[in-house]
């Protein structure tokens, strides 16, 4: 599958400390995966090996036919941004720019769109996301909700084969947290590959095709739904499951 | 340095103190020893003491007065001011007899009789006198504030102003200027030796150099004024300006009744303000030329520096910081003057010639000198920017140059646009120093009005209200885009 991702023995170290330990783990084109896990476990590090932002140490990541490794090819970070964009928990969108033109920065300068094709394809986006009337907003103006869709849109600009999210609902108000979970089940729907790092356990269930949990650097379970979350394996993953769902 | 305000002159003082009533306190004279041979300079060999025939001649005054002078260093554009405050007693500085002086101040008998020369380079001939110079278009130098000054604004010539005698000189064997005028005891010492430059056409007009004092102190010029008459009978100062080879037949009337021919026409009328405003406007103009070229030449090197010092590699990392630290840590005034007058004489050792007009130069050290400041804010600008914003443009695809010309910098812009706008006002009343380098900006502009007719207070209003028009409003739109920039 051209977009399959497959980790293998991924290991990374801040200093002293081992923040992802001998990690593997594969996402089959298509896939919705939810990564669970306590803070601090290494889900941010970990979509972040898989985009490229972070290099690790040891172990190697397979997007389609380019592999992440350090010491390898050093474009090849490049060409799995293509396949996967990123989505942030403080969604990062440029602040001086509209929404519009958020959306429509990196068509133009990385695919070198025209200005026209740029803006039509960005407003069919946000159009997409529920934000067409938005569009000549600035970041400062919306609500964290509609800022989270933004992003999305401006993702999706790219035409990517997936999504990384880092628990994008996180800085939402309750009420706000459905409709940027109900625009990923979406986006499940048009076959987009998702590795989706959440605390939202009922999304997890609803969503996910599988579930990943991390802890202290491993992934200590990795299965359906109904399996991870109802009738877990370990007892750290039951002590985790205890906690949030308290 | 330390005597550098204060040198007492002893001259046969083992002689004369005996003769010096103990309780009268030694007159005050002031003069200004920088670079003025040949009246009063340092002495090459001990540059400690003054030498000069106006030095010698007080040493023969002392004498004749049988009281004990003494040296007080004063700038030459403030003399009149400093007597005037009481700074010293008296001004004796080749000070040129004028009707505004004499209406101003007392002056003493002529000591000296003086024609203006006119110098030019070796190998100019377009032109043999002011009237041949003024028509080839070409650009004179004078000292600022001296007949020979006025004489040219009066001739309509294009004119480079100096505070100094040998800079002039300079710019003129360089190409700044191609004609030099000045008094002929100047031109003899200062062009005559020098084989690039030469004397064109004889010396013309004649004025006279007087001792001032101020009009209540006409008992000690009247005894000043006698001792003179007594010098030039007793062929004392035949002798002194003989060794001094500034002797001359102009010099026998000094006995007599002293005949100058006028060659200044009365400047005595009065300097109103529909005479200086537009001037002051003109100096204003200048002002703010400079500072807007020098903002965008410090903007635009100010960027590249900060880039190198966050993104370079080590070299180019330390020649930024090293930049940093050296423009912000030399005075401009320094950087004037070397790049002025030192660039385009160690350029011509290397047979490279470059003589940049004084503007150009005057923009190019504020550039480069306010380069250091922006350079930081700068930094601090894109330091600011949250790493994220970074990783969000890479998760995109972007390159770190994309990132940084459409993510990083547009963001920078808005922070520190207020703090370039605060260095902008600096950067605007600091222009004023070019004065050194010729420039007539607004504060020289003020100085040379303001000298001429002693409205000191009146003119300097006008020019402060100058300043203010234009730096207010900019502080204002700082302070606004400050504000604005906190809304977010
Ligand atoms: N750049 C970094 N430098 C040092 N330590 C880091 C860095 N990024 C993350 N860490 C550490 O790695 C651990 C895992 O972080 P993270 O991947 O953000 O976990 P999670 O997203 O599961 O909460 C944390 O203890 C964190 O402090
Ligand atoms: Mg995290």
């Amino acid at each position: 599958m051209p977009n399959q991702v497959v980790l293998t023995n991924v290991s990374k170290r801040f200093g002293e400390r081992t923040i992802l330990q001998d990690v593997s783990l594969e996402v089959e084109g298509g896939e919705t995966v939810a990564l669970i896990g306590p803070s601090g476990g290494g889900k941010s590090t970990l979509l972040r090996c898989i985009n490229g932002l972070t290099m690790f140490d040891r172990g190697e990541i397979r997007v389609g036919a380019d592999v992440l490794s350090p010491g390898g090819d050093p474009d090849a970070a490049s060409r799995v941004r293509r396949k996967f964009g990123m989505i942030f928990q403080d969604f990062q969108l440029f602040p001086h720019l509209t929404a519009l033109e958020n959306v429509m920065e990196a068509p133009m300068q990385v695919l070198r769109r025209s200005k026209h094709e740029a803006r039509e394809l960005a407003l069919q986006l946000l159009h997409r996301v529920g934000l067409a009337d938005r569009a000549g907003l600035h970041p400062r103006q919306l609500s964290g909700g509609q800022k989270q869709r933004v992003a999305i849109a401006r993702a999706l600009a790219m035409e990517p084969r997936g999504l990384l999210c880092d628990e994008i609902t996180s800085a939402l108000d309750p009420e706000l947290k459905s409709e940027v979970l109900d625009t990923l089940a979406e986006l499940k729907a048009e076959g987009l590959t998702l590795l989706v790092v959440t605390h939202e356990i009922g999304f997890a269930r609803r969503a996910a095709d599988r579930v990943a949990v991390l802890a202290e650097g491993r992934v200590i379970e990795y299965g359906p739904p109904e399996q991870v979350l109802d009738r877990p394996q370990t007892e750290r993953t039951q002590r985790f499951l205890r906690q949030v769902l308290v | 340095m330390i005597l550098r305000s204060i040198a007492v002159i002893l001259i046969a003082a083992a002689a004369l103190t005996p003769l010096c009533g103990a309780a009268e306190a030694p007159l005050r004279w002031g003069a200004d020893s920088e670079g003025g041979a040949p009246y009063i300079f340092k002495d090459p060999a001990d540059p400690r003491s003054n030498i000069g025939f106006e030095v010698d001649l007080i040493a023969a005054l002392e004498k004749e007065l049988n009281r004990k002078i003494e040296f007080v260093q004063y700038s030459y554009g403030e003399l009149t001011l400093g007597l005037e405050r009481g700074d010293f007693d008296f001004a004796m500085n080749g000070l040129e007899v004028t009707p505004d002086r004499e209406r101003q101040l007392r002056l003493s008998r002529p000591y000296y009789v003086y024609r203006l020369q006119l110098a030019a380079r070796a190998d100019d001939d377009r032109f043999s006198t002011l009237e041949q110079l003024k028509a080839i278009g070409g650009r004179a130098g004078t000292l600022d504030n001296t007949a020979a000054s006025r004489l040219l604004t009066q001739l309509g010539i294009a004119t480079n102003l100096y505070d100094g005698q040998a800079e002039p000189y300079q710019d003129l064997e360089l190409g700044r200027v191609d004609a030099v005028l000045m008094d002929l005891p100047i031109a003899e010492y200062y062009a005559r030796p020098n084989l690039k430059l030469k004397f064109v056409g004889e010396p013309f007009g004649a004025g006279a150099y007087a001792i001032a004092f101020r009009k209540d102190q006409e008992q000690l010029a009247r005894d000043f004024d006698a001792a003179i008459v007594r010098l030039a009978a007793s062929g004392d100062l035949e002798r002194i300006y003989r060794k001094w080879r500034i002797w001359n037949e102009d010099q026998e009337q000094l006995s007599g009744d002293v005949q100058t021919a006028n060659i200044l026409a009365d400047s005595s009328q009065g300097l109103t303000p529909d005479k200086y405003l537009p001037l002051l406007m003109d100096g204003a103009v200048m002002t703010v030329f400079i500072s807007c070229a020098s903002m965008a030449l410090a903007v635009a090197i100010g960027l590249m520096v900060a880039l190198s010092r966050l993104y370079g590699v080590w070299p180019l990392r330390a020649a930024a910081i090293g930049y940093v630290e050296f423009f912000r840590g030399i005075p401009v005034l320094l950087l004037l003057y070397m790049l002025y007058y030192g660039l385009p004489s160690l350029l011509a050792n290397w047979g490279v010639v470059w003589r940049p007009e004084n503007v150009f130069v005057g923009v190019l050290a504020f550039g480069l000198n306010y380069a250091a400041y922006e350079a930081e804010i700068y930094r601090a600008g894109i330091s600011s920017i949250p790493h994220g914003q970074w990783e969000a443009a890479a998760s995109l695809g972007m390159t770190r140059f994309t990132t940084f010309r459409r993510i990083i910098l547009p963001q920078t812009w808005r922070v520190v646009l207020p703090p370039m706008t605060n260095d902008f006002v600096a950067l605007f009343k600091d222009t004023s120093i070019v004065s050194v380098i010729a420039v007539v900006e607004l504060t020289k502009q003020y100085q040379i009005l303001a000298k001429s007719s002693l409205k000191y207070m009146e003119i300097g209003l006008a020019t402060a209200a100058l300043y203010l028009l234009l730096s207010v409003p900019l502080g204002y739109l700082s302070r606004w885009m400050e504000h604005r920039m906190a809304k977010g």
